[in-house]
Formats: C-alpha cells, structure tokens, sequence
C-alpha cells in the first residue's frame, strides 16, 4: 500500500506551550492512501500534534512535510489550501449558521466549482438534504458528525485529520463513524486520525503510533498492534 | 392548577407595588403630572405610575393553554386574584406614602417630596388620601384580572384599542404635524387640546382600531407572507418591489413632515449610518467594539479641519467633497491603528481596549497637544454644509438633510447587504461562531477581522462627515462614551446581524427617544433617556435576545419544528422514533 513518498511526515519534531515540552521528538509517516491512527491517552500530545500539522502550533525543532515539502511556519491557510483539513474534537460546527453555510464554508479557499463535491457528500449523508436550510446547531449529534465531516471533506483534501471522532458519540454512531471513515478512504483521501479509543481506530487503519507523554512509544502496522500484548495491556483494557 | 393561589398574586401585587415605588421615586411621576394625554382626565404621569397594575392583574392567574391538557377554567378566581394583586400593590404605595409624609427623607431621595405626597393623595393628605391609593391600584388589578373572562380576540383588540390611543396621545406632536401639512390643520386643533386627545376622540380612535384591528391582522399575515414567501424567486422579486415601496415612502414622507420631525429623522439617518457600520463589526464578525465613536469624532474632525474658513491650524476651506475622500482615509487609518493591536484579543478583552481607545481618541482631540490643529476644547466651528448644485445642505434645513442621510444609509446598507452575501461576509459569521475552527478552514482570521474593523470605521466616518456639515460645529464633548453606547444599543434592540432591524433600532431609539444629545419624538423624556435605555436594554437581554426583529431566516427557524429538535437525544434510527416519543409525552 505504500507509495514511495509520504503525504505527510514529521521528522523528529519538538513543540513547545511555553517552557513546556510537548512533543518530544515525534517522527511519523502518512503514505498516500492509508488511514493512520495516533493513538494516546489524555495530555499525551495527540492535539498538539493536529495543531503542528496546521500550523497553529509551530514546531521549535524538527521538520513538518507535507508531499516532501518543509511547511514549518507556514500559515494555516497555506496548509489549508495545500489540501490539509480537519474534522474538529466535538465537531465544533458554527452552530448558528445553517448546514449549508457551514458546508461552504468547508470550501472556503477553493477558487473552482465545489458542487460536484456539495453532491457527493449529500449523497454520502442523505440526511442532511433535508436539514440544508436548519441551524446546525440543533442538529443530532450524528448529524452534527455528518455535517463536520462534510465540511472538511468540501475542500478535498489530500488527507483528513479526524479529531477523535469516536469522543461524545454513542457506540452505535461511533461504529457508523468509523464505517463513515472507512468509505471516505477507499474514495481515495488520505486519513489521519487521532484517537482514545484504540479497538476502534486499530480496526480499520493501516497503520498506527502510540503517542505517550509526547513520546512514540510504538509504531507498527494496526494488525500486529491489535496482537502486540504490551499494546493489549495498556491500550485495549485486558488485564493480565 | 387553576383557582385562585393567593402567593402568586401578592407576588404580582408587590412587583406592581415595587414598580410604582419606582416610578415615584426616580421623579417620573411628578414630572409627567401635568401632561395631559386624554383631556381633562388621564395624565402621562398616571399611566407611568399604574401602567403595570392591570398586568400583574392579570398575570396573577395567567396559565399558558397546555397541548393535550385541559384548558384552565375560567371564572370568579381570576377577578379575585386580580383584584388581591391591585390591593397588595395598592398596599404597598400606601405604606411608601406613610413613610414619605413621615420621615423627610428629601436629603437622600430628592424627588420623594411633600408635593410628591399631595399629588398621590389627589390633595386629601395622608389618612384620607390613602383610600385613593390602595382603591385605585385594587380596581385596576382588578380590571386585568377580568380580562380573563373575555375572549381572547376581544382582550386582543381591546388591548390594542387602548395602546393606540395612548400612542395617539403621546405623539399628538406628530399627528398635528402632518395633519397640517396635509391641509387638515383644522382636525388636528379639534381633536387636541392643550397636547391632549379630547376624552371623545380618544374613544373614536380606540373604537376604530377595535374594528380595524382584525382586519389588519389578515393584512400584516398577508404581507409577511409576501415578503417572506417560499419560493426563493418570487421572494427576491417582492423584496424588490417592497424595497422600491419603502424608497418611495421615503421620498414622500420629508414633504409630508415638518422640519422638527425632519430634524428627529436626519439625526435616525445617522445612527443608522454608524448602526450599520457597528452591525458588522459586533453582528457579523462578532468583535464588541466599545470605542466605535473614535471613528465617528476622526470623520467629523477631518471634515471640519479641512473645510471650515476658521480651522484652528488650516486654510483650506475645501468643498465637502473634496474632504469626505480624506474623511475616509483618516477613518481607515484609525482602523488600522486601533484594530491592529486589538485584534488578536478575543470578547471581554477586546471590548474593554476599544473602549479604552475610544476614551483615548476623544481626550486626544481635547488635549492642548492637539489643540493648535484640533481647537481643543473650543473645538472647530463654522464648518460648511454640503454644497449639492447650487444649493447647500446644512443643518438649518433639515429636510434637505434628511433627504441626504437617506441616500448615504440606502448606499450603506448596500454595501452591508453586499459584504454580508460576499464570501469575506461569510468569513466574519464563521469567526463569530468559533474562530479556531474558522481558522482551520483556512479563513485569515487576522485579516477577516480587520477588515471588519475597517469597514465599520469607514461607515462611522462617513457618519461623522454628515455629523459635521449638519451641526456646523464640532467639539470633543459630542464624542463621549455614551455615543457607542447608544449605537450599540441600537443595534442589539433591533437585531445584530441583520439590517432591517439595526433600522427598526435607529428609528426606535433615536427618533422617538432621542440619541446622546439629539431630542427625539418624546422629548419630555430626555431628563429619563438613559433609564429608558437601560431598562430597554435589559428587557431586550432576558426576553428577546435576537433584537426586535430577527432576520429572516433566524424567525423562521425559530418556528416549531425546531423547538421539537432542540438539544434532543441523539436520533440514531430516523425521525419515527423521535414522533413517538414526543406524543408519548
């Protein structure tokens, strides 16, 4: 499944809040086509490592790449239009605004016709033809998770990243999310997801980093991860 | 749920008490005594005074009609605790009279005076005057609580009945006006006297609009429906032709108003002006700017520099014309200074910097630094009108004014309407909702948020460019605090974020009010503004939020269907479920 040069890569990265060392030497590669999982415990650096990739956070050594290109310190709306886009922790929709205005707004820097893209996705989240004109802040939950993904996916990027997905949802929509991820990948976009709920994200990515106190602790293919007994130990609640 | 709950109606009855108090208290009363509003009998004084006891009245047995619940029964029960509302209200004033006659407690509370007490008690002084004071207030609890018994079309029209007539009153300044000006002087001097409506006339118009009101109903029904018709083609065509009705009206309606009321409009037609240029920077890009009026005073500065034959540094004596580019300029540049260090800070933080800057640019222009350019306190004086043709528009005529402040609002809520449609418009609402997600969906929110600022400076600019050339004299003290305040409070009356209700603000506020320094229609009130204002502002933050007039879209998702949906349980299997649930109860 690996392409010669990764989408995405981090080359032994350090951020810092502050004095504060966040990131400590973080080294990761996303292949064209694979959904790659980060997986990790609280404060363990998982949404330090989404804000890197944006440039809302700036590493203070080491190399960001997006295509084999050195985006450190570039603007969020370079990496943006570079095809970079995420779907948000709790979906963060601009709740007052309607699902279609928040699905534009997806598209905000794409300069060529998006209603190809306006379709596809409506036709991958039949439900929300109906809710195009309501606020999407009264939307299900589920429905909210469709929208957020929709309009992440309005600027077609090259690669997703997914801000825990799985967080707020009930099991029966994290399944569908997951399943919803899964589809989006086999169109041919790039996933990155950063997660808590390891079962779940290891079950349908490619590939997988553990993330711990800002360290890689490891880092190998999601079927030998889901087999790796320290991995069921600590991540996937088996004890013993 | 239903009879009579005696708790709730001494609750009512003591906000009414607690209202009257009030009323007497900041001096409202005693100074609305004498305007007659119905000759010979009914005051604005005592309307201020006992407007709320016929509403606790009926509000003590008030019970919203339930869906699928028996309809509280109505009967003796409701009068009763109407009446106990009044009388414990009544109670209450009575107690404050004791209390003001007996203790002389002027040196704290100026306006709780002997006359004070002779005006409450009619003159019959303390024990006698007492019947009167708990009698009254008990007959109108009494009266709103046998509201109930009517039916509900009834209560509607009667209520309205006796608002219009009170409105009639109160504006007999207007209704005389145009009356004169549409050669029925004559009605005007039959039906007012000494500013009151006759006692009959006030009848006649409370029983026509009691026939009318129904009518009208199907009429506001039939318009809404016009303008806020489904399908998006014919309502893009009828906004059109209610837009062109509205101009027209607007063309017509100086020629139909004297010069006073002329006057009261120019001064809505610049609030307007800078309401719209607030609306997006509060209501689109969700910035509260406080220190709005800095941009205002370097419009109105620039302008009089740069035209007045006495500007304190220049001899210039431009054309307003040829000013307003550089009006413009400066305004910008003060956005730039102002907005650049601001920006990055976010609600509170934001509010209370502009607000600082806003301080800043006023004692600036004040200062003796300033003063060899500014004029200092002295300010910049006999600063030209607008030369249009041959002839100039200047404050001294004020329809000329009016006809000008029309053309540069309908020009500026153009260029809101434009921005807001535009993809940097839909930037500005993204940044208000959540400027974090916005930025990841690669806005510049730094630049988005600037130009915001930006914008409104250039309309506030604008608005002191006119300010100038109609009051002909500039000076520090008509830039304080509180303009900023009041456009602020125009804009969140009438509905941020939409520019039909900043216009419903402007004429609300500042035509009947009155703005900072500029009467308005009720200029009886001007010692009470800034009450009125508060308490209006504080009302409009419990109830109505959105502002008077929500715009279109928020009104119509604010039906029904989404008060169903509203922070409901995830649905995972369709809308089925969810219908049984909510019939199941």
């Amino acid at each position: 499944m690996a392409s010669s040069r990764p989408v995405l890569e981090f080359r032994n990265v350090h951020t810092h809040y502050g004095p504060v060392h966040i990131l400590k030497d973080v080294s990761l590669s996303i292949y064209e086509g694979q959904i790659v999982c980060l997986l990790g415990g609280n404060a363990s650096g998982k949404t330090t490592t989404l804000k890197t990739v944006l440039g809302m956070v700036v590493p203070t050594a080491g190399e960001v790449l997006i295509e084999g290109e050195v985006v450190n310190g570039w603007r969020t709306a370079q990496i943006v239009a570079r095809g970079v886009s995420m779907v948000p922790e709790n979906r963060r929709l601009f709740k007052r605004m309607t699902v279609r205005e928040n699905l534009e707004i997806g598209a905000y820097l794409r300069k060529d016709d998006t209603s190809a893209d306006y379709e596809r996705i409506l036709d991958m989240f039949p439900r929300l033809k109906e809710r195009l004109g309501q606020r999407a802040g009264t939307l299900s939950g589920g429905e909210q998770q469709m929208v957020a993904v929709g309009r992440a996916l309005m600027a077609r990027p090259r690669v997703l990243l997914m801000d825990e997905p799985s967080m707020g949802l009930a099991p029966v929509l994290v399944a569908q999310n997951f399943d919803i991820i899964r589809q989006i990948n086999e169109a041919g976009t790039t996933v990155f997801v950063v997660e808590q709920n390891a079962n779940m994200a290891l079950s349908i990515a490619d590939y997988g980093y553990v993330l711990q106190t800002g360290k890689i602790v490891l880092a190998d293919t999601a079927p030998n991860l889901l087999a790796n007994p320290e991995m069921r130990q600590a991540y996937l609640g088996e004890v013993g | 749920m239903t009879g009579f709950d005696l708790r709730r109606s001494l609750r009512w009855g003591s906000i009414a008490g607690a209202v009257m108090v009030f009323t007497c208290a900041v001096g409202l009363f005693e100074a609305f005594e004498d305007r007659l509003l119905v000759y010979p009998f009914l005051s604005l004084g005592h309307v201020l005074l006992l407007w709320f006891l016929p509403l606790a009245g009926y509000q003590a047995t008030n019970e919203p009609v339930l869906e699928g619940m028996e309809a509280p029964s109505k009967g003796l029960h409701n009068v009763v605790a109407g009446l106990v509302a009044g009388l414990a209200g009544g109670i209450v004033m009575g107690v404050f009279t004791v209390v003001v006659d007996a203790l002389d407690v002027r040196d704290v509370f100026v306006r709780l005076s002997v006359r004070l007490v002779d005006l409450l008690t009619h003159g019959w002084g303390v024990p006698g005057g007492l019947v009167l004071i708990v009698a009254v207030p008990a007959l109108l609890g009494m009266a709103g609580g046998m509201l109930h018994l009517v039916s509900a079309s009834a209560r509607r029209r009667l209520i309205l009945a006796l608002e219009w007539a009170l409105v009639v009153a109160l504006l007999e300044q207007v209704f005389s006006q145009v009356l004169r000006q549409i050669r029925l002087g004559a009605v005007g001097d039959i039906i007012f006297t000494r500013r009151a409506l006759e006692w009959w006339a006030a009848l006649a118009v409370a029983a026509l609009v009691a026939l009318l009101s129904e009518r009208a109903r199907g009429g506001v029904g039939r318009i809404r429906g016009y303008l806020f018709a489904a399908d998006a083609a014919r309502r893009t065509r009828n906004s059109i032709w209610s837009a062109l009705a509205v101009l027209a009206f607007l063309i017509v309606l100086p020629q139909l108003l004297g010069s006073l009321l002329s006057e009261l409009l120019a001064n809505v037609g610049l609030f307007l002006l800078m309401g719209l240029g607030l609306n997006i920077v509060v209501g689109l890009a969700g910035m509260l700017d406080l220190g709005y009026v800095a941009f205002f005073a370097v419009g109105a500065y620039t302008v009089g520099v740069l035209t007045s034959p006495i500007s304190p540094r220049f001899d210039l004596e431009w054309s307003w014309w040829a000013a307003l580019p550089v009006a413009i300029l400066m305004s910008v540049v003060a956005g730039v200074l102002v907005g650049t260090p601001v920006i990055r800070m976010r609600g509170d933080y934001l509010a209370i910097v502009t607000l600082g800057f806003g301080e800043i640019v006023r004692i600036l222009f004040l200062s003796d630094w300033l003063a060899p350019t500014f004029g200092g306190a002295q300010g910049v004086r006999n600063v030209p009108g607008i030369p249009v043709g041959v002839a100039e528009i200047r404050g001294s005529q004020p329809v000329g004014v009016l006809y000008f402040a029309f053309g540069l609002v309908l020009v500026a809520a153009w260029v809101s309407w434009a921005l807001q449609e535009s993809r940097l418009g839909r930037a500005w609402t993204a940044i208000r909702e959540d400027e974090t997600v916005a930025a990841a969906m690669g806005i510049n929110v730094v630049r988005a948020k600037l130009n915001a600022f930006i914008v409104g400076a250039i309309l506030a600019g604008l608005g002191g460019a006119l300010f100038a050339a109609k009051v002909g004299s500039i000076f520090p003290s008509s830039f304080e605090l509180l303009v900023s305040i009041i456009v602020l409070v125009v804009v969140i009356v009438g509905g941020m974020g939409n520019i039909p209700g900043v216009a419903v603000g402007a004429v609300l506020l500042i035509g009947v009010l009155g703005g900072p320094t500029q009467p308005g229609l009720l200029a009886e009130f001007a010692e009470f503004k800034l009450l009125i204002y508060g308490a209006l502002l504080v009302f409009m933050m419990l109830r109505k939020p959105e502002g008077l007039l929500p715009s279109v879209r928020r009104s119509r998702e604010l039906r029904g269907e989404e008060l169903s949906q509203d922070a409901w349980l995830d649905r995972p299997s369709g809308d089925v479920e969810v219908d049984a649930r909510l019939a199941g109860g």
